[in-house]
């Protein structure tokens, strides 16, 4: 585990907690979209675009940046609220999210906003395009990580696993894949859906060195990408445990929340929870 | 011989016994380890058909840039757009019925959308694959990729034009579906056989001086608009129908998209009758975008030669090419069909 010093800890929670109220305030406004799985991921990319990523907000097509690649793009609320919080463009666009003309679209696209490196949203093949980023990478001998984060869901896709051979394989220890293991799906949970488990022997058994983690807890996040970058022969995957809508009480758990949006009263009180951590602070606007 | 001296073919284009025959894969392979020759972000990508798509020369001379996937089509196209994506140029091959048959999806979103450059080889293209029968015999490839925004698709018509197109890929925006087929078939092209992309080649002419205009509206009787190994199909129809006074230009469209209209249109224009040729189903297919640029542009009677509607089935190339209706006797029938709907 990686030993995250006390105020670091504190301004990733912070910042996590905006980046969520971010969710809610597009999600609202969109009209559209999905909340559980961005929620649950917040912490996820808050740590990546906040302390683990070598990358330039201000220059996107920077060679020698990491990837950082989504491949369930449903998520990308998230990701968008990360990028503007970390300065790729200004908090004021994320309302702009899935409306028309709009950078933000619903699934995110490449050539619309800088920054996402892929369009992803069909699930499974976000894998194998990281997989390809790292193979030509290690051509080059570039030095850059490659990461990738992928649903639990899409665990059942068969291309994730032609990936999963591919690059264990290949040995490319510059990847390292991040499940966020949530446990839902569109139609239930993935375990009545289609059984994923056991996951951590799946990949062993494809070659990968599995870490797992509570996806919530800053200083498992940092170690294992951490321990992930000292191990030199596999690729490795992150099976980071998450919950699903994490930060809102009655969103948290909740299959149903998977690809729909709060309503207006429903993001009031969301907010308020968030902005309060659920009563334990009061405003002293109130 | 109203053969256009121009497009430089070669002399005995309609001896078939002489001609030397060769598949267009063929020209995959070469043109792929001339494209890896001049730039070193070329790779080459393969799902456990190297031999057969003609992917072992590029593996032998560049083992580094050669990347072999397995049987794995999804993933052969999701780590090509990977390697796109990171700067590499990367060729990916396999049989067409598999990529793009199995893939497209992942061509679509991850290559096209993303606007990546990958270059798609779809060999094994058409019912001409022979004895391994219908479940191998892409017919529907075309359809599938001309529709997708970005993608140019190519169906080269022998071994050397196949070749130029391969070597030509590399240097074009965006993604490419190249068209190929398993059989030999014969070689009429040259190298000095101008080949550009987008542009559509006149391969044979009537000579109006020596067989003058019948005293229609139009100069010409028909327009052969055909694409792949087929071309050499239409030239021999051409031939024969040129014995019996019918005066015919064909064209070799082998840039199905983006389409050359101006050559197209002005086919129509000068024969008021089209007849196109492809060894593909004839819904969706080279046929079906001529009719599109043609019905807006010079509507004008059009037969299309091509799979109707049918699945292929075991056999030998050349009597699959028959019983499926693409021989050179469908091909008059379809001129004469043609010429009478006028």
């Amino acid at each position: 585990m990686s030993h995250l010093h006390e105020d670091k800890i504190k301004f990733l929670e912070e910042k996590a907690n905006e980046i969520r109220q971010s969710i809610i305030e597009m999600l609202v406004e969109a009209g559209s979209g999905h909340t559980a799985g961005p929620l649950g991921m917040a912490d996820i990319f808050t740590a990546f675009y906040f302390h683990i990523l070598n990358h330039d907000p201000r220059n996107t097509d920077w060679p020698e940046r990491d990837r950082l690649i989504l491949s369930n793009g449903h998520i990308c609320p998230v990701r968008y609220a990360a990028m503007a919080h970390a300065g790729y463009f200004g908090l004021g666009e994320l309302k702009t999210l899935r409306k028309f003309g709009t950078r933000l679209q619903g699934h995110p696209h490449r050539t619309a906003l800088p920054g996402v490196e892929t369009t992803s949203g069909p699930l499974g093949s976000g894998l194998g395009q990281a997989a390809g980023i790292a193979y030509g990478a290690r051509m080059d001998k570039k030095k850059f990580q490659v990461y990738c984060f992928m649903s639990d869901g899409e665990q059942e896709a068969g291309n994730t696993w032609e990936a999963a051979m591919f690059a264990g394989k290949n040995k490319l220890q510059n990847l390292t894949a991040l499940i966020d293991r949530n446990n839902i799906q569109i139609d239930g949970m993935t375990e009545d859906i289609m059984p994923l488990e056991p996951l951590r022997d799946k990949y062993e058994a494809f070659n990968w060195h599995v870490l797992e983690i509570d996806g919530h807890n800053f200083e498992e996040i940092v170690g294992a990408v951490e321990e992930a970058r000292a191990i030199y022969e596999k690729p490795v995957v992150i099976i980071a445990h998450t919950i699903p809508g994490k930060g809102i009480k009655e969103i948290e758990f909740d299959y149903r929340w998977h690809g729909i949006p709060p309503n207006k009263e429903q993001a009031k009180k969301f907010l308020e929870e968030l902005r309060t951590l659920g009563g334990k602070i009061v405003s002293e606007h109130q | 011989m109203p053969v256009n001296l121009k497009a430089k073919l070669v002399e005995n284009i309609l001896d078939l016994k002489s001609l030397e025959q060769k598949p267009t894969r063929d020209g995959y392979g070469l043109g792929l380890v001339e494209a890896g020759e001049k730039n070193q972000n070329v790779v080459a990508l393969c799902a456990d058909l190297t031999e057969s798509t003609r992917t072992e020369a590029f593996a032998k001379k560049f083992p580094e840039r050669f990347i072999e996937l397995g049987v794995a089509e999804q993933n052969l196209a999701t780590v090509a757009a990977g390697l796109a994506n990171y700067g590499k140029i990367p060729y990916i091959a396999s049989y067409a019925m598999f990529s793009p048959g199995r893939n497209w999806e992942q061509i679509r979103t991850t290559i096209c959308y993303n606007d990546l450059h990958v270059i798609i080889a779809g060999a094994h293209a058409g019912v001409s694959v022979g004895p391994d029968g219908a479940t191998h015999q892409a017919i529907e490839d075309i359809a599938i990729m001309r529709p997708i925004a970005n993608m140019i698709v190519i169906a080269p018509s022998d071994v050397n034009e196949a070749e130029k197109a391969t070597l030509a890929a590399a240097d074009l925006p965006g993604p490419v579906y190249l068209r190929f087929a398993r059989e030999k078939t014969p070689v009429f092209t040259t190298r000095e056989t101008l080949f550009q992309v987008g542009r559509a080649e006149i391969f044979w002419e009537a000579d109006l001086a020596v067989s003058p205009p019948s005293g229609g509206e139009t100069a010409l009787d028909v327009a052969i608009i055909a694409c792949g190994p087929l071309v050499h199909n239409a030239i021999l129809a051409a031939a024969e129908l040129e014995k019996e006074g019918v005066k015919v230009r064909v064209i070799n469209n082998h840039t199905i998209k983006p389409m050359d209209e101006k050559t197209i249109i002005q086919a129509a224009k000068d024969a008021g009758a089209v007849v196109t040729v492809e060894e593909h189903q004839v819904r969706g297919g080279m046929g079906s975008a001529v009719a599109e640029v043609l019905a807006r542009s010079c509507p004008v009677p059009i037969e299309f030669v091509g799979v109707q509607n049918r699945f292929g089935e075991s056999g030998a190339p050349d009597e699959l090419i028959e019983h499926f209706g693409m021989g050179v006797s469908h091909i008059k029938e379809a001129v004469k069909k043609v010429i009478k709907r006028k």
